[in-house]
Protein backbone atom coordinates (compact mmCIF):
# COMPACT_ATOMS: atom_id res chain seq x y z
CA UNK A 1 0.00 0.00 0.00
CA UNK A 2 1.39 3.39 -0.89
CA UNK A 3 1.85 6.06 1.73
CA UNK A 4 -0.59 8.14 -0.21
CA UNK A 5 -3.53 5.84 0.34
CA UNK A 6 -2.48 5.43 3.93
CA UNK A 7 -2.70 9.15 4.41
CA UNK A 8 -6.10 9.30 2.81
CA UNK A 9 -7.36 6.61 5.13
CA UNK A 10 -5.94 8.27 8.19
CA UNK A 11 -8.38 9.95 10.51
CA UNK A 12 -11.33 7.88 9.30
CA UNK A 13 -12.55 4.82 11.12
CA UNK A 14 -12.23 2.53 8.20
CA UNK A 15 -12.45 3.40 4.59
CA UNK A 16 -12.38 1.50 1.37
CA UNK A 17 -9.50 2.58 -0.83
CA UNK A 18 -9.91 2.48 -4.61
CA UNK A 19 -8.76 -1.11 -4.99
CA UNK A 20 -11.44 -2.27 -2.61
CA UNK A 21 -9.08 -3.10 0.24
CA UNK A 22 -10.11 -1.85 3.69
CA UNK A 23 -7.57 -0.08 5.81
CA UNK A 24 -7.78 -0.57 9.56
CA UNK A 25 -7.40 2.30 11.95
CA UNK A 26 -3.80 3.34 12.27
CA UNK A 27 -2.08 4.45 15.43
CA UNK A 28 -2.74 8.12 16.19
CA UNK A 29 0.84 9.09 15.36
CA UNK A 30 0.18 8.80 11.66
CA UNK A 31 -3.38 9.91 11.51
CA UNK A 32 -3.42 13.00 13.65
CA UNK A 33 -1.18 15.19 11.52
CA UNK A 34 -3.59 15.76 8.63
CA UNK A 35 -6.57 15.80 10.94
CA UNK A 36 -4.98 18.40 13.15
CA UNK A 37 -3.99 20.48 10.17
CA UNK A 38 -7.54 20.40 8.92
CA UNK A 39 -8.76 21.70 12.24
CA UNK A 40 -6.04 24.23 12.90
CA UNK A 41 -5.98 26.22 9.69
CA UNK A 42 -9.57 27.51 9.99
CA UNK A 43 -8.97 28.64 13.59
CA UNK A 44 -6.18 30.96 12.52
CA UNK A 45 -8.19 32.10 9.52
CA UNK A 46 -11.11 32.97 11.77
CA UNK A 47 -8.89 34.98 14.10
CA UNK A 48 -7.49 36.91 11.15
CA UNK A 49 -10.96 37.46 9.73
CA UNK A 50 -12.30 38.70 13.06
CA UNK A 51 -9.32 41.04 13.38
CA UNK A 52 -9.83 42.43 9.88
CA UNK A 53 -13.56 42.74 10.61
CA UNK A 54 -12.82 44.81 13.70
CA UNK A 55 -10.52 47.07 11.70
CA UNK A 56 -13.25 47.57 9.09
CA UNK A 57 -15.84 48.39 11.77
CA UNK A 58 -13.40 50.79 13.37
CA UNK A 59 -12.73 52.48 10.02
CA UNK A 60 -16.45 52.74 9.21
CA UNK A 61 -17.38 54.09 12.64
CA UNK A 62 -14.65 56.74 12.53
CA UNK A 63 -15.74 57.87 9.07
CA UNK A 64 -19.48 57.67 9.73
CA UNK A 65 -19.42 59.73 12.91
CA UNK A 66 -16.60 61.90 11.63
CA UNK A 67 -14.57 61.33 14.77
CA UNK A 68 -11.66 63.70 15.15
CA UNK A 69 -8.24 62.31 14.28
CA UNK A 70 -7.00 63.74 17.58
CA UNK A 71 -9.27 61.39 19.53
CA UNK A 72 -9.27 58.17 17.57
CA UNK A 73 -7.51 57.98 14.24
CA UNK A 74 -8.90 55.62 11.61
CA UNK A 75 -6.89 52.45 10.89
CA UNK A 76 -6.04 53.92 7.49
CA UNK A 77 -4.52 56.97 9.18
CA UNK A 78 -2.48 54.70 11.45
CA UNK A 79 -1.30 52.75 8.42
CA UNK A 80 -0.28 55.93 6.64
CA UNK A 81 1.59 57.09 9.73
CA UNK A 82 3.33 53.69 9.95
CA UNK A 83 4.45 53.87 6.33
CA UNK A 84 5.61 57.46 6.76
CA UNK A 85 7.50 56.54 9.92
CA UNK A 86 9.34 53.75 8.15
CA UNK A 87 9.96 55.87 5.06
CA UNK A 88 11.54 58.80 6.93
CA UNK A 89 13.40 56.32 9.15
CA UNK A 90 12.16 57.78 12.44
CA UNK A 91 10.30 54.63 13.51
CA UNK A 92 13.31 52.51 12.58
CA UNK A 93 15.89 54.55 14.45
CA UNK A 94 13.75 54.86 17.58
CA UNK A 95 12.96 51.13 17.42
CA UNK A 96 16.66 50.32 17.31
CA UNK A 97 17.24 52.40 20.45
CA UNK A 98 14.44 50.66 22.32
CA UNK A 99 15.43 47.22 21.09
CA UNK A 100 18.96 47.85 22.33
CA UNK A 101 17.66 48.80 25.78
CA UNK A 102 15.41 45.75 25.87
CA UNK A 103 18.03 43.26 24.73
CA UNK A 104 20.84 44.52 26.95
CA UNK A 105 18.55 44.85 29.97
CA UNK A 106 17.00 41.45 29.35
CA UNK A 107 20.44 39.91 28.91
CA UNK A 108 21.63 41.38 32.21
CA UNK A 109 18.48 40.10 33.92
CA UNK A 110 18.90 36.60 32.51
CA UNK A 111 22.57 36.40 33.47
CA UNK A 112 22.18 37.75 36.98
CA UNK A 113 18.99 35.80 37.69
CA UNK A 114 20.56 32.51 36.62
CA UNK A 115 23.73 33.11 38.61
CA UNK A 116 21.71 34.13 41.69
CA UNK A 117 19.48 31.10 41.31
CA UNK A 118 22.48 28.77 41.17
CA UNK A 119 24.05 30.39 44.24
CA UNK A 120 20.76 30.29 46.15
CA UNK A 121 20.11 26.64 45.37
CA UNK A 122 23.69 25.47 45.87
CA UNK A 123 24.64 27.29 49.06
CA UNK A 124 22.46 27.20 52.14
CA UNK A 125 23.88 30.38 53.63
CA UNK A 126 23.29 32.37 50.47
CA UNK A 127 19.74 31.11 50.44
CA UNK A 128 19.13 31.97 54.10
CA UNK A 129 20.51 35.49 53.76
CA UNK A 130 19.53 36.45 50.26
CA UNK A 131 16.26 34.76 49.45
CA UNK A 132 14.07 36.47 52.08
CA UNK A 133 15.54 39.81 51.03
CA UNK A 134 14.80 39.12 47.40
CA UNK A 135 11.24 38.06 48.16
CA UNK A 136 10.82 41.25 50.17
CA UNK A 137 12.16 43.49 47.41
CA UNK A 138 9.91 41.70 44.96
CA UNK A 139 6.95 43.45 46.56
CA UNK A 140 8.32 46.84 45.45
CA UNK A 141 6.61 47.86 42.22
CA UNK A 142 9.62 47.99 39.93
CA UNK A 143 8.29 50.70 37.62
CA UNK A 144 8.23 53.00 40.65
CA UNK A 145 12.02 52.72 40.63
CA UNK A 146 12.32 54.12 37.11
CA UNK A 147 12.37 57.82 38.12
CA UNK A 148 15.06 57.10 40.71
CA UNK A 149 17.17 55.24 38.18
CA UNK A 150 16.89 58.25 35.84
CA UNK A 151 18.09 60.51 38.64
CA UNK A 152 20.99 58.18 39.40
CA UNK A 153 22.04 57.16 35.93
CA UNK A 154 20.88 60.01 33.70
CA UNK A 155 18.54 60.05 30.76
CA UNK A 156 20.88 57.95 28.61
CA UNK A 157 20.58 54.28 27.83
CA UNK A 158 21.90 52.96 31.17
CA UNK A 159 18.87 54.00 33.21
CA UNK A 160 16.58 52.27 30.67
CA UNK A 161 18.69 49.14 30.61
CA UNK A 162 18.63 48.97 34.40
CA UNK A 163 14.87 49.47 34.57
CA UNK A 164 14.41 46.63 32.07
CA UNK A 165 16.82 44.40 33.99
CA UNK A 166 15.11 45.16 37.29
CA UNK A 167 11.66 44.38 35.94
CA UNK A 168 12.71 41.18 34.18
CA UNK A 169 14.91 39.91 37.00
CA UNK A 170 12.35 38.71 39.54
CA UNK A 171 10.11 36.43 37.50
CA UNK A 172 13.26 34.91 36.08
CA UNK A 173 14.87 34.39 39.45
CA UNK A 174 11.81 32.86 41.08
CA UNK A 175 11.28 30.46 38.19
CA UNK A 176 14.94 29.53 37.97
CA UNK A 177 15.13 28.81 41.72
CA UNK A 178 12.02 26.64 41.45
CA UNK A 179 13.55 24.99 38.41
CA UNK A 180 16.89 24.16 40.01
CA UNK A 181 14.98 22.66 42.92
CA UNK A 182 12.57 20.73 40.74
CA UNK A 183 14.75 17.65 40.25
CA UNK A 184 13.35 14.75 42.26
CA UNK A 185 15.41 13.69 45.25
CA UNK A 186 15.35 10.13 43.89
CA UNK A 187 16.96 11.28 40.65
CA UNK A 188 19.76 12.93 42.63
CA UNK A 189 20.33 9.68 44.52
CA UNK A 190 20.28 7.72 41.30
CA UNK A 191 23.14 9.83 39.96
CA UNK A 192 24.95 9.68 43.28
CA UNK A 193 24.70 5.90 43.21
CA UNK A 194 26.75 6.06 40.03
CA UNK A 195 29.30 8.18 41.83
CA UNK A 196 28.28 11.57 40.41
CA UNK A 197 29.90 14.61 42.01
CA UNK A 198 27.86 17.63 43.04
CA UNK A 199 28.89 19.44 39.88
CA UNK A 200 27.83 16.46 37.78
CA UNK A 201 24.45 16.31 39.49
CA UNK A 202 24.12 19.98 38.64
CA UNK A 203 25.11 19.51 35.03
CA UNK A 204 23.36 16.25 34.25
CA UNK A 205 20.22 16.72 36.30
CA UNK A 206 19.51 20.07 37.89
CA UNK A 207 20.21 22.27 34.88
CA UNK A 208 18.12 20.25 32.42
CA UNK A 209 15.27 19.89 34.93
CA UNK A 210 15.36 23.65 35.44
CA UNK A 211 15.04 24.49 31.75
CA UNK A 212 11.23 24.20 31.47
CA UNK A 213 10.83 26.50 34.47
CA UNK A 214 13.46 28.91 33.21
CA UNK A 215 11.67 29.21 29.89
CA UNK A 216 8.37 29.84 31.65
CA UNK A 217 10.16 32.71 33.40
CA UNK A 218 11.75 33.95 30.18
CA UNK A 219 8.36 34.15 28.48
CA UNK A 220 7.01 36.42 31.20
CA UNK A 221 10.23 38.41 31.51
CA UNK A 222 10.60 39.19 27.82
CA UNK A 223 7.18 40.86 27.71
CA UNK A 224 7.91 42.74 30.93
CA UNK A 225 11.18 43.93 29.37
CA UNK A 226 9.30 45.76 26.62
CA UNK A 227 7.06 47.40 29.22
CA UNK A 228 10.10 48.34 31.30
CA UNK A 229 11.87 50.03 28.41
CA UNK A 230 8.80 52.07 27.41
CA UNK A 231 8.06 53.15 30.98
CA UNK A 232 11.66 54.21 31.53
CA UNK A 233 11.55 56.21 28.32
CA UNK A 234 8.31 57.87 29.44
CA UNK A 235 9.99 59.03 32.61
CA UNK A 236 12.86 60.71 30.86
CA UNK A 237 14.53 60.22 27.50
CA UNK A 238 15.40 61.85 24.23
CA UNK A 239 14.98 58.85 21.96
CA UNK A 240 13.26 55.47 21.73
CA UNK A 241 9.70 54.34 21.04
CA UNK A 242 8.48 55.44 24.48
CA UNK A 243 9.88 58.89 23.81
CA UNK A 244 8.20 58.85 20.38
CA UNK A 245 4.81 58.13 21.98
CA UNK A 246 5.20 61.04 24.35
CA UNK A 247 6.38 63.34 21.59
CA UNK A 248 3.44 62.33 19.36
CA UNK A 249 0.97 62.86 22.18
CA UNK A 250 2.46 66.29 22.77
CA UNK A 251 1.88 67.28 19.15
CA UNK A 252 -1.55 65.58 19.19
CA UNK A 253 -0.39 63.23 16.42
CA UNK A 254 -2.47 60.36 17.78
CA UNK A 255 -2.14 58.36 14.59
CA UNK A 256 1.60 58.19 15.19
CA UNK A 257 1.02 57.14 18.80
CA UNK A 258 -1.02 54.25 17.46
CA UNK A 259 1.65 53.48 14.89
CA UNK A 260 4.27 53.26 17.63
CA UNK A 261 2.00 51.00 19.68
CA UNK A 262 1.70 48.73 16.67
CA UNK A 263 5.49 48.61 16.35
CA UNK A 264 5.87 47.93 20.09
CA UNK A 265 3.38 45.08 19.91
CA UNK A 266 5.25 43.65 16.97
CA UNK A 267 8.51 43.85 18.92
CA UNK A 268 6.88 42.08 21.86
CA UNK A 269 5.34 39.38 19.69
CA UNK A 270 8.60 38.70 17.86
CA UNK A 271 10.70 38.55 21.04
CA UNK A 272 8.14 36.30 22.72
CA UNK A 273 8.01 34.03 19.68
CA UNK A 274 11.81 33.74 19.66
CA UNK A 275 11.78 32.72 23.33
CA UNK A 276 8.97 30.22 22.81
CA UNK A 277 10.66 28.70 19.78
CA UNK A 278 14.00 28.45 21.58
CA UNK A 279 12.19 26.80 24.49
CA UNK A 280 10.51 24.25 22.24
CA UNK A 281 13.84 23.47 20.69
CA UNK A 282 15.81 23.17 23.94
CA UNK A 283 13.11 21.59 26.12
CA UNK A 284 12.10 19.01 23.54
CA UNK A 285 11.33 16.24 26.02
CA UNK A 286 8.25 17.79 27.61
CA UNK A 287 6.57 18.09 24.20
CA UNK A 288 4.54 15.24 22.75
CA UNK A 289 6.73 12.72 20.98
CA UNK A 290 5.06 13.35 17.61
CA UNK A 291 8.26 14.37 15.82
CA UNK A 292 10.20 11.26 16.65
CA UNK A 293 7.23 8.98 16.13
CA UNK A 294 6.11 10.25 12.74
CA UNK A 295 9.37 9.38 11.02
CA UNK A 296 8.37 5.68 10.92
CA UNK B 1 25.08 -18.10 57.61
CA UNK B 2 27.63 -18.93 60.24
CA UNK B 3 29.09 -21.78 58.22
CA UNK B 4 30.05 -19.72 55.19
CA UNK B 5 33.71 -19.50 54.44
CA UNK B 6 34.96 -15.96 54.28
CA UNK B 7 36.68 -16.42 50.94
CA UNK B 8 33.57 -16.28 48.77
CA UNK B 9 31.62 -13.88 50.94
CA UNK B 10 30.48 -10.88 48.90
CA UNK B 11 28.86 -8.66 51.50
CA UNK B 12 29.02 -8.87 55.25
CA UNK B 13 26.75 -6.85 57.48
CA UNK B 14 27.77 -6.68 61.13
CA UNK B 15 25.14 -5.49 63.62
CA UNK B 16 23.92 -2.68 61.41
CA UNK B 17 21.69 -0.19 63.17
CA UNK B 18 20.11 2.92 61.79
CA UNK B 19 18.47 5.75 63.68
CA UNK B 20 16.77 8.53 61.75
CA UNK B 21 16.25 11.86 63.47
CA UNK B 22 12.63 13.01 63.35
CA UNK B 23 11.32 16.53 62.91
CA UNK B 24 10.09 16.60 66.50
CA UNK B 25 13.63 16.02 67.77
CA UNK B 26 13.33 12.33 68.57
CA UNK B 27 14.64 9.39 66.59
CA UNK B 28 13.14 6.55 64.58
CA UNK B 29 14.91 3.26 64.65
CA UNK B 30 14.80 1.86 61.14
CA UNK B 31 17.28 -0.98 61.54
CA UNK B 32 18.27 -2.84 64.68
CA UNK B 33 21.30 -5.10 64.83
CA UNK B 34 21.14 -6.58 61.36
CA UNK B 35 23.84 -9.12 60.61
CA UNK B 36 24.03 -11.10 57.43
CA UNK B 37 26.61 -12.47 55.10
CA UNK B 38 25.91 -12.89 51.46
CA UNK B 39 27.83 -15.35 49.30
CA UNK B 40 29.28 -14.20 46.02
CA UNK B 41 26.86 -15.07 43.25
CA UNK B 42 23.98 -15.55 45.60
CA UNK B 43 20.48 -14.28 44.87
CA UNK B 44 18.92 -12.96 48.06
CA UNK B 45 15.36 -11.70 48.34
CA UNK B 46 14.36 -9.44 51.18
CA UNK B 47 10.76 -9.27 52.36
CA UNK B 48 9.21 -7.45 55.27
CA UNK B 49 6.34 -5.17 56.17
CA UNK B 50 6.29 -1.63 54.83
CA UNK B 51 8.56 0.71 56.76
CA UNK B 52 10.73 -2.02 58.25
CA UNK B 53 13.91 -0.61 56.76
CA UNK B 54 14.47 -2.59 53.57
CA UNK B 55 15.24 0.48 51.51
CA UNK B 56 17.36 1.82 54.33
CA UNK B 57 19.39 -1.37 54.29
CA UNK B 58 20.09 -1.13 50.57
CA UNK B 59 20.86 2.57 50.82
CA UNK B 60 23.45 1.89 53.51
CA UNK B 61 25.08 -0.84 51.45
CA UNK B 62 25.06 1.46 48.44
CA UNK B 63 26.64 4.25 50.48
CA UNK B 64 23.73 6.65 50.03
CA UNK B 65 23.11 6.71 53.80
CA UNK B 66 25.50 6.24 56.67
CA UNK B 67 24.58 3.71 59.33
CA UNK B 68 24.40 4.79 62.96
CA UNK B 69 26.43 1.78 64.07
CA UNK B 70 27.70 -1.50 62.72
CA UNK B 71 29.72 -2.26 59.65
CA UNK B 72 29.40 -3.16 56.01
CA UNK B 73 32.30 -5.06 54.50
CA UNK B 74 32.68 -6.38 51.04
CA UNK B 75 34.30 -9.78 50.77
CA UNK B 76 37.91 -10.37 49.77
CA UNK B 77 36.98 -11.59 46.33
CA UNK B 78 35.20 -8.30 45.73
CA UNK B 79 36.72 -4.96 45.12
CA UNK B 80 35.51 -2.77 47.96
CA UNK B 81 34.95 0.07 45.58
CA UNK B 82 31.46 1.38 45.19
CA UNK B 83 31.65 0.90 41.45
CA UNK B 84 31.30 -2.80 42.12
CA UNK B 85 27.74 -1.95 43.08
CA UNK B 86 24.78 -1.24 40.87
CA UNK B 87 21.42 -0.08 42.13
CA UNK B 88 17.98 -0.42 40.56
CA UNK B 89 15.29 1.74 42.10
CA UNK B 90 11.55 1.31 42.44
CA UNK B 91 10.97 3.92 39.74
CA UNK B 92 12.92 3.79 36.49
CA UNK B 93 14.29 7.30 37.20
CA UNK B 94 15.40 7.78 33.62
CA UNK B 95 16.58 11.18 32.47
CA UNK B 96 13.84 12.32 30.06
CA UNK B 97 16.20 14.38 27.88
CA UNK B 98 18.42 11.42 27.16
CA UNK B 99 17.60 8.71 24.67
CA UNK B 100 17.36 5.14 25.92
CA UNK B 101 20.91 4.48 24.76
CA UNK B 102 22.22 7.59 26.47
CA UNK B 103 20.38 6.65 29.64
CA UNK B 104 22.22 3.34 29.57
CA UNK B 105 25.45 5.30 29.16
CA UNK B 106 24.81 7.41 32.28
CA UNK B 107 27.49 5.75 34.34
CA UNK B 108 30.29 5.82 31.70
CA UNK B 109 29.41 9.44 30.97
CA UNK B 110 29.83 10.35 34.62
CA UNK B 111 33.22 8.69 34.68
CA UNK B 112 34.28 10.04 31.29
CA UNK B 113 34.64 6.47 30.13
CA UNK B 114 32.46 6.45 27.05
CA UNK B 115 34.30 4.66 24.26
CA UNK B 116 33.73 2.07 21.56
CA UNK B 117 33.57 -0.72 24.12
CA UNK B 118 30.87 0.95 26.20
CA UNK B 119 28.83 1.63 23.07
CA UNK B 120 29.09 -2.02 22.17
CA UNK B 121 28.06 -2.96 25.68
CA UNK B 122 25.06 -0.64 25.43
CA UNK B 123 24.04 -2.34 22.19
CA UNK B 124 24.34 -5.74 23.84
CA UNK B 125 22.22 -4.59 26.76
CA UNK B 126 19.56 -3.23 24.39
CA UNK B 127 19.32 -6.62 22.75
CA UNK B 128 19.29 -8.43 26.07
CA UNK B 129 16.52 -6.18 27.38
CA UNK B 130 14.53 -6.60 24.18
CA UNK B 131 14.86 -2.90 23.41
CA UNK B 132 17.10 -2.98 20.35
CA UNK B 133 14.62 -0.94 18.32
CA UNK B 134 14.24 1.67 21.02
CA UNK B 135 17.82 2.83 21.52
CA UNK B 136 17.18 6.22 19.98
CA UNK B 137 13.79 6.80 21.55
CA UNK B 138 13.16 9.01 24.53
CA UNK B 139 11.84 7.58 27.81
CA UNK B 140 8.39 9.16 27.43
CA UNK B 141 7.89 7.05 24.30
CA UNK B 142 8.32 3.83 26.31
CA UNK B 143 5.89 1.87 28.42
CA UNK B 144 6.45 1.60 32.16
CA UNK B 145 7.85 -1.91 31.87
CA UNK B 146 10.23 -0.89 29.12
CA UNK B 147 11.42 2.07 31.17
CA UNK B 148 12.06 -0.19 34.12
CA UNK B 149 14.10 -2.48 31.89
CA UNK B 150 16.21 0.50 30.88
CA UNK B 151 16.68 1.25 34.58
CA UNK B 152 17.96 -2.28 35.09
CA UNK B 153 20.19 -2.04 32.04
CA UNK B 154 21.66 1.21 33.32
CA UNK B 155 22.68 -0.51 36.55
CA UNK B 156 24.24 -3.37 34.55
CA UNK B 157 26.18 -1.04 32.26
CA UNK B 158 29.32 -0.83 34.36
CA UNK B 159 29.09 -4.57 35.03
CA UNK B 160 28.83 -4.41 38.82
CA UNK B 161 29.50 -7.58 40.78
CA UNK B 162 26.72 -6.72 43.22
CA UNK B 163 23.24 -5.68 42.19
CA UNK B 164 20.97 -3.97 44.70
CA UNK B 165 17.34 -3.92 43.63
CA UNK B 166 14.74 -2.02 45.64
CA UNK B 167 11.30 -3.24 44.55
CA UNK B 168 12.26 -2.86 40.91
CA UNK B 169 8.99 -4.35 39.68
CA UNK B 170 6.77 -2.64 42.23
CA UNK B 171 5.10 -0.35 39.71
CA UNK B 172 4.38 -3.05 37.11
CA UNK B 173 1.27 -5.09 36.44
CA UNK B 174 1.30 -8.76 37.47
CA UNK B 175 1.95 -10.20 34.02
CA UNK B 176 4.80 -7.89 33.08
CA UNK B 177 6.15 -8.41 36.53
CA UNK B 178 6.37 -12.19 36.24
CA UNK B 179 8.03 -11.88 32.86
CA UNK B 180 10.53 -9.34 34.16
CA UNK B 181 11.38 -11.64 37.06
CA UNK B 182 12.15 -14.51 34.72
CA UNK B 183 14.16 -12.16 32.47
CA UNK B 184 16.12 -11.06 35.48
CA UNK B 185 16.91 -14.67 36.33
CA UNK B 186 18.19 -15.17 32.79
CA UNK B 187 20.47 -12.17 33.09
CA UNK B 188 21.62 -13.29 36.49
CA UNK B 189 22.34 -16.77 35.19
CA UNK B 190 24.82 -15.41 32.64
CA UNK B 191 27.45 -14.34 35.15
CA UNK B 192 25.91 -14.91 38.58
CA UNK B 193 26.16 -11.49 40.11
CA UNK B 194 25.40 -11.15 43.78
CA UNK B 195 21.84 -9.83 44.01
CA UNK B 196 19.92 -8.28 46.88
CA UNK B 197 16.32 -8.04 45.77
CA UNK B 198 13.69 -6.26 47.87
CA UNK B 199 10.08 -7.13 47.14
CA UNK B 200 6.63 -7.11 48.70
CA UNK B 201 5.60 -10.25 46.85
CA UNK B 202 6.43 -13.46 48.70
CA UNK B 203 6.00 -15.72 45.64
CA UNK B 204 8.26 -13.44 43.65
CA UNK B 205 10.84 -13.52 46.43
CA UNK B 206 10.78 -17.31 46.53
CA UNK B 207 10.74 -17.78 42.77
CA UNK B 208 13.91 -15.77 42.30
CA UNK B 209 16.04 -16.34 45.36
CA UNK B 210 18.49 -18.78 46.87
CA UNK B 211 17.61 -17.42 50.28
CA UNK B 212 14.82 -15.15 51.47
CA UNK B 213 15.57 -12.71 54.26
CA UNK B 214 12.45 -12.03 56.33
CA UNK B 215 12.45 -8.84 58.32
CA UNK B 216 10.39 -7.78 61.34
CA UNK B 217 8.28 -4.61 61.54
CA UNK B 218 10.11 -1.49 62.63
CA UNK B 219 12.71 -1.53 63.99
CA UNK B 220 13.80 -3.90 61.25
CA UNK B 221 15.56 -6.99 62.51
CA UNK B 222 16.09 -10.27 60.76
CA UNK B 223 13.21 -12.56 61.67
CA UNK B 224 14.72 -15.46 59.78
CA UNK B 225 16.57 -16.40 56.64
CA UNK B 226 14.71 -19.04 54.63
CA UNK B 227 16.58 -21.34 52.27
CA UNK B 228 14.95 -21.91 48.89
CA UNK B 229 16.28 -25.28 47.78
CA UNK B 230 14.36 -25.38 44.52
CA UNK B 231 16.20 -26.46 41.38
CA UNK B 232 17.25 -23.95 38.76
CA UNK B 233 16.45 -22.80 36.17
CA UNK B 234 13.20 -21.72 37.73
CA UNK B 235 9.99 -21.45 35.75
CA UNK B 236 6.66 -19.88 36.40
CA UNK B 237 5.21 -23.39 36.81
CA UNK B 238 7.36 -23.79 39.92
CA UNK B 239 4.82 -21.64 41.72
CA UNK B 240 2.26 -24.46 41.59
CA UNK B 241 4.50 -27.13 43.14
CA UNK B 242 3.90 -28.15 46.78
CA UNK B 243 7.53 -27.42 47.72
CA UNK B 244 7.09 -23.88 46.54
CA UNK B 245 3.83 -23.53 48.44
CA UNK B 246 5.47 -24.77 51.62
CA UNK B 247 8.21 -22.17 51.49
CA UNK B 248 5.74 -19.39 50.74
CA UNK B 249 3.60 -20.52 53.67
CA UNK B 250 6.59 -20.63 55.97
CA UNK B 251 7.54 -17.05 55.10
CA UNK B 252 3.95 -15.89 55.41
CA UNK B 253 3.73 -17.42 58.89
CA UNK B 254 6.99 -15.77 59.88
CA UNK B 255 5.67 -12.40 58.77
CA UNK B 256 2.33 -12.97 60.51
CA UNK B 257 3.83 -14.01 63.81
CA UNK B 258 6.16 -11.05 63.76
CA UNK B 259 3.25 -8.81 62.99
CA UNK B 260 1.06 -10.09 65.82
CA UNK B 261 3.97 -9.94 68.23
CA UNK B 262 3.89 -6.15 67.93
N1 LIG C 1 15.20 10.11 55.52
C1 LIG C 1 14.48 9.62 56.57
N2 LIG C 1 14.26 10.38 57.65
C2 LIG C 1 13.55 9.92 58.69
N3 LIG C 1 13.02 8.69 58.74
C3 LIG C 1 13.18 7.89 57.69
C4 LIG C 1 13.92 8.32 56.53
N4 LIG C 1 13.92 7.31 55.64
C5 LIG C 1 13.22 6.32 56.20
N5 LIG C 1 12.79 6.66 57.43
C6 LIG C 1 12.02 5.80 58.34
O1 LIG C 1 12.71 4.60 58.47
C7 LIG C 1 11.81 3.50 58.40
C8 LIG C 1 12.25 2.54 57.35
O2 LIG C 1 12.14 3.15 56.07
P1 LIG C 1 12.45 2.36 54.73
O3 LIG C 1 12.20 3.29 53.61
O4 LIG C 1 13.79 1.75 54.83
O5 LIG C 1 11.32 1.25 54.77
P2 LIG C 1 11.00 0.10 53.71
O6 LIG C 1 11.13 -1.19 54.40
O7 LIG C 1 11.78 0.31 52.47
O8 LIG C 1 9.46 0.37 53.44
P3 LIG C 1 8.64 0.15 52.09
O9 LIG C 1 8.44 -1.32 51.97
O10 LIG C 1 7.34 0.85 52.35
O11 LIG C 1 9.43 0.73 50.98
C9 LIG C 1 10.44 4.09 58.14
O12 LIG C 1 9.70 4.00 59.32
C10 LIG C 1 10.67 5.51 57.76
O13 LIG C 1 9.70 6.30 58.37
MG1 LIG D 1 11.31 0.87 50.46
Amino acid sequence: MSTNTKRQAAGREERAVPDGETVPVKAPTNSDTPARRRRRVPEITYSVLVFIGLLVVWQVVVEMFDISNILVPAPSAVAVSLVDGFRDGSLVSHSIVTMKEILIGFGIAVGSALVSAVLITQFRTVERVLFPLLILTQTIPKVAMAPLLIVWFGIGISSKVLTVALIAFFPLLINAVLGFRSAAHEQVEMLRSFGASRMQVMRHLQIPSALPHIFAGLEVAVILSVTGAVVAEFVGSSEGLGYLIQASNFTLDVARTFAVIVVLSAVGIVLHAVVVQLGKWLVFWTATPSNAASEV
Amino acid sequence: MPTSTDTDCAIRLDSLSMLYPTKSGGTVQALDDVSLSVQAGEFISIVGPSGCGKSTLLRIIMGLSRQTSGQVTFGPSEDTHRNQLGMVFQQPLLLPWRTVRKNLLTSPDLHHARDAATHEKADELLVMLGLEEFGDRYPNELSGGMQQRVGIGRALMHDPRILLMDEPFGALDAMTRDQMGLDLLKIWDQDRKTVLFVTHSIPEAVLLADRVVVMTPRPGRLADVVEVALPRPRRLENINTPEFGEIVLKIRKLLDSEHSAH
